[in-house]
């Protein structure tokens, strides 16, 4: 079967202390091929676990990820991965940026320069193919890190919190080239998020988690990422059922926060 | 103390006058337009007229206090006195007769011969006295030795120009000062002015004739370069085999918990051992030749390049090997690719340490035991009182210690740009 699943999985941290922290309970999912999840919840429910779980840089104490048929033991260029920011290697230009993976895999030189400057036409980063990568702005940092993971050619892209960083105005340019390149790539997208609008834009699947210990709390099928393609992305946030599901979703974490609140406050 | 103060006072007026008098050049770039720069660091640039004024001010202090011919004359301080210094003393006989005569001393520079000027032994029974004394010496002048009436009559002598004097005391005069030392016998000390006798700080310009004169002609059987080139080929093949040992075993430090665990106290008892503390041992167990120096500097280097290594791959952020790794790289391609090059901007911070440490080390060994090197020929110089020599010494080696940095870090600019950048 192709897809991504996501079985039984529990998370236990021990602590030095002696005590442990539930970072993951009883967590499953199904990704078909080509779809696009995009997972929300509080600081501390554990997606950030769940994302390095499959992406195999964990292993989680109970459950297994199964990606095409077979069970996830390690990192893998089958699964790639864009980060918030930090995880480009600066001593490589832009080129060899996007061209690392192709070079780990020994791929001929004519056709890694081939992909390599087709995925930086998709990024709109030809002119800076040979800048250092530091020289560029937040925004065209991640472009290149969007395109070095597509060199790869993964199943999956996870992100984890990938445009975090990055101003209003960048990051909803960003958000419309996610969207262009999911399509166009029929690519499975994992994508961690704080933002809720960014959730709902970019999420054909939106997962909504809880904290302690972190389980999924809700899941929506959204349209708003199929609308999005092609259209501006403002257009879409005036779509009314946007702003409904906005309030419901805040509403939601909003209540989860306080509940963490007061369940501090009245331990402390 | 004078020196100070003049210091001071030429740093106070240049500032003065810089920033107060003389309007300011009209600074076009974004910091003319910050209103706050009291406080703001990236504001403070170093004034480049307080650099030159200050470098000059130094030798200018130099030349005035050694009498420098670079300067002209109205500039030095008042030097030594030399020439012909005269002074009166008065005996008196124990029946209270007294009588005067006068003593004429010829004071000379001290590298040249004098002969006593010739004086008319004069009236009454204390008799004129002549004498030589050296510029910057002092001398005894057993004045009663001529006399009619000397010490072994029981004659004293009581005044110097009429100023009563005592065993002990002394008298100002206009060439210096006159003392009596307890048994009666004056001592004439001619006024040494303000300069610095030349053993103790030559003039410049005897100090840059002394470096031509040694780059022509050698110091103790060898040229100037093989000196300095010894005391570098040290540093650089001490420096070499402690990288070379000292890089791969900081990288295993960092990747594996246990070469962490074996070589962590070793290596952190040593680094705070100064190098110089092992001279001693390292003496004992390899001698005074080119071994025991280059073991010391490999050690001085080892611990160093160690930790900067070691730091260099922990300081690897952990989303970049992940990246690489999710890219599909094996564990060696992550080594090269990822650790190494991150590692690269450490391991050249340690590398200019290392130099900088085991450049003064090399001179310290030096100073310690050497045939050969920089330090030995100031060590040898100093124990000869050339002062000039171990003043050439200290800026050439201050000279190659600084080259030294400007290098390291322009190989760094030029090797690893991505420093800072990450």
């Amino acid at each position: 079967m192709t897809g991504l699943a996501i079985e039984n999985l529990s998370m236990r941290f021990e602590l030095p202390n002696g005590g442990s922290v539930q970072a993951l309970k009883d967590v499953s999912l199904n990704l078909s091929q080509g779809e696009l999840m995009s997972v929300l919840g509080p600081s501390g429910c554990g997606k950030t676990t769940l994302l390095n779980i499959v992406a195999g840089f964990l292993a989680p104490t109970e459950g297994q990820i199964v990606m095409n048929g077979h069970t996830v033991t390690g990192p893998d260029a089958e699964r790639g991965m864009v980060f918030q920011q930090g995880a480009l290697f600066e001593w490589m230009s832009v080129r060899e940026n996007v061209g690392f993976g192709p070079r780990m895999k020994g791929m001929p030189r004519n056709d890694m320069d081939e992909t390599v400057d087709y995925l930086l036409d998709v990024v709109g980063l030809q002119d800076f193919k040979e800048k250092a990568v530091y020289e560029l702005s937040g925004g065209m940092q991640q472009r290149v890190a969007l395109a070095r993971c597509l060199a790869n050619d993964p199943d999956v892209i996870l992100m984890d919190e990938p445009l975090g960083a990055l101003d209003a105005l960048t990051r909803e340019k960003m958000q419309s080239l996610v969207l262009k390149l999911w399509k166009e790539t029929g690519k499975t997208i994992i994508l961690i998020t704080h933002s809720v609008e960014e959730a709902l834009l970019l999420g054909e699947r939106l997962l909504v988690m809880a904290p302690r210990p972190g389980r999924i709390h809700k899941e929506y099928r959204l349209p708003f990422a199929d609308l999005g393609v092609g259209q501006d992305l403002r257009e879409v946030k005036k779509h009314p059922d946007f702003a409904v599901k906005r309030e419901e979703i805040l509403g939601m974490i909003w209540d989860m926060e306080e509940e963490i609140m007061g369940r501090t406050e009245a331990s402390a | 103390m004078i020196p100070l103060l003049i210091y001071v006072a030429i740093f106070v007026v240049s500032y003065l006058v810089f920033t107060k008098l003389i309007p300011h050049a009209a600074r076009s770039d974004y910091t003319s337009l910050k209103t706050v720069t009291f406080g703001d660091e990236s504001a403070v640039t170093p004034n480049r007229a307080a650099s030159v004024i200050s470098i000059l001010t130094l030798f200018l202090l130099w030349g005035m206090f050694t009498g420098s011919a670079l300067l002209p004359k109205f500039l030095h301080m008042p030097g030594p006195f030399e020439g012909t210094a005269t002074f009166e003393y008065t005996a008196q006989l124990p029946d209270g007769d007294r009588d005067t005569a006068t003593v004429t001393v010829l004071v000379h520079p001290v590298d040249e011969e004098a002969t006593e000027p010739e004086v008319e032994p004069g009236e009454g029974w204390a008799k004129n006295d002549s004498a030589t004394i050296g510029v910057w010496r002092s001398g005894l002048i057993r004045v009663d030795r001529n006399d009619e009436f000397g010490r072994g009559e029981g004659a004293e002598i009581v005044a110097v120009n009429g100023t009563p004097i005592a065993p002990g005391g002394e008298v100002e005069i206009e060439y210096g000062r006159v003392g009596m030392s307890p048994k009666g016998t004056l001592n004439f000390e001619p006024a040494k002015g303000w300069q610095m006798e030349p053993i103790w700080l030559p003039a410049p310009e005897d100090v840059v004739a002394r470096v031509v004169e040694i780059a022509r002609e050698g110091f103790r059987g060898s040229t100037l370069w093989e000196h300095l080139g010894y005391s570098l080929f040290r540093v650089v093949v001490g420096f070499f085999f402690g990288a070379l040992v000292g890089i791969p075993l900081g990288y295993a430090m960092g990747l594996s918990d246990w070469f962490r665990g074996w070589f962590d106290p070793i290596v952190e008892f040593m680094r705070p051992v100064p190098p110089l503390a092992l001279i001693p041992l390292v003496i004992i167990w390899a001698g005074i030749g080119e071994t025991g120096k280059i073991i010391l500097l490999f050690l001085a280097a080892l611990w160093i390049m160690a930790i900067a290594a070691r730091s260099g791959v922990s300081g690897v952020k952990i989303s970049k090997v992940h990246a690489a790794y999710s890219l599909g790289a094996s564990k060696s391609q992550i080594m090269r690719f990822v650790i190494v090059p991150n590692s690269l901007p450490e391991i050249f911070t340690g590398a200019r340490v290392a130099m900088g440490v085991c450049w003064g080390t090399v001179v310290a060994a030096e100073l310690v035991a050497a045939e050969k090197g920089a330090g030995m020929m100031i060590m040898v110089a100093s124990k000869f009182q050339n002062t000039d020599i171990v003043i050439m010494g200290i800026i050439l080696i201050g000279i190659i210690g600084f080259g030294i940095d400007i290098l390291m870090r322009w190989a760094e600019r030029l090797l690893v740009p991505w420093k800072g950048k990450g």
